[in-house]
């Protein structure tokens, strides 16, 4: 469905808060009829800025620690990190216009 | 040139695609980017379409109207309608990629949008706790307590299916009934996690990173309380999405596109209607599929009726 890579509770310390670039996790899960629509948008605008800005997805059902750890309590959610740090929070399935708009400070 | 253009993909959209297609018209149906299949794709179990004793899943059964709209030569556009020119004989339909797509019939079952409750920190705690989708949000609230607020089958609905996560789940409603199914209601009376707050309706949601309460005041009197609850579901209807024909169509006095009669016609020619966008009663998938088909065989025989008129003249008799 995606070629986002996917990390996990594992992996999301080296993979995720030690990025060199912004990067967004879309935190996600197979039943989420609204995760699959925005899923095919994220890996545009991925392919879109490459270098720029880095994007991820965590499937939600087998990574409850990072999932608890953020706080995340509604899907799609997508938090944008830098140096280790949230620096932006999206929730819900967006147009890509509007996906566009709310990430513009990491497109340009 | 197209002969018509569909804008929707729910029940009415893909039932009107299905007629359409099968008429040879050729439909390009344009079902939004991140809305594709409609509100059946936020839901479970479907029970009462009929054809499936079982029952089926709403967003397989979206899956297989939309196979079937495909079937037949359906073409199918993953983007947003932006602007539409219903005024002329030629429909313009510009999408969100900028592209214009023309057509001499337009069908238009953009369905409706979730309402909101309209207080304040629902739109910040959106996300932390306030949510419109139970199917894609209640799994986040396994041994918890939460709210849905609404009385309609979607409520009902939301309500039942969160007790898979949830220890308990209040239901509100600012009435003593509800409008929803009596299978429905069976089911959510009968369930033991479900408690119903009978006339009261959600005047605050409280919590600073996430709802951590919702504070409700009675109806008949006034009474203020608050519930400790993680989530709140908010299930109290939905608004036909007419934003894009507004000062073209002409509009009810609920809301909803003004059609002539039980036809799709609306008070421009070569535009059709269907599904919730047209109706402030029913709302069913299956009436939206029924509209939809009425749409399409109107849209059908106007455009024959113009076939017909600009063929040569017969010659005098």
């Amino acid at each position: 469905m995606s070629s986002t890579t996917a990390v996990t509770d594992a992996t999301f310390q080296s993979e995720v808060l030690h990025h060199e670039i912004p990067i967004l996790v879309d935190f996600w899960a197979e039943w989420c009829g609204p995760c699959r629509a925005v899923s095919p948008i994220l890996d545009k605008i991925a392919e879109e800025n490459t270098g720029k800005l880095s994007i991820v997805k965590m499937d939600v059902d087998e990574n409850p620690e990072t999932v608890e750890r953020y706080g995340i309590v509604s899907i799609p959610s997508m938090l944008v990190f830098d140096g280790g740090q949230v620096v932006k929070r999206i929730t819900g399935a967006k147009p890509k216009p509007v996906l566009d708009a709310d990430l513009k400070e990491f497109l340009a | 040139m197209r002969q018509t253009i569909i804008v929707g993909s729910g029940p009415a959209g893909y039932a009107a695609a299905i007629y359409a297609a099968r008429a040879r018209l050729r439909p390009l149906l344009i079902a939004s980017s991140v809305d594709v299949g409609g509100e059946l794709m936020k839901t479970t179990d479907v029970e009462n379409f009929p054809g499936f004793p079982e029952g089926i899943m709403g967003p397989d059964l979206m899956v297989k109207m939309r196979e079937q709209a495909e079937r037949f030569g359906t073409e199918i556009v993953h983007d947003d309608v932006t602007k539409l020119e219903l005024g002329g004989d030629i429909k313009r339909a510009t999408l969100g990629d900028g592209g214009v797509h023309e057509a001499l019939t337009v069908i238009y079952a953009a369905g409706s949008a979730y309402r909101r409750l309209g207080i304040d920190d629902e739109v910040r705690l959106s996300g932390h706790g306030v949510s419109w989708c139970a199917t894609c949000d209640g799994a986040f609230f396994r041994q918890q307590t939460v709210a849905v607020v609404g009385g309609g089958d979607s409520a009902l609905e939301e309500a039942t299916f969160l007790t898979r996560f949830a220890d308990k789940v209040f239901l509100v409603h600012r009435r003593d009934s509800l409008r929803a199914s009596a299978a429905m209601q069976d089911r959510a009376r009968a369930n033991p996690k479900i408690e119903f707050s009978w006339n009261q309706k959600v005047a605050h949601v409280y919590g600073d990173e996430k709802v951590d309460g919702i504070g409700l005041v009675g109806t008949d009197d006034g009474a203020e309380i608050r519930l400790d609850v993680a989530g709140l579901f908010v299930a109290i209807g939905s608004d036909p999405r007419t934003h894009l024909v507004h000062g073209q169509l002409h509009l009810t006095a609920e809301g909803t596109i003004a059609v002539d009669g039980r036809s799709s016609r609306t008070n421009l020619p070569g535009v059709f209607a269907a599904g919730d966008v047209i109706d402030p009663t029913y709302k069913q998938a299956i009436t939206a599929a029924g509209s939809g088909t009425v749409a399409s065989l109107d849209a059908e025989h106007y455009l024959a009726a113009l076939a017909a008129h600009s063929s040569p003249a017969p010659a005098p008799v």
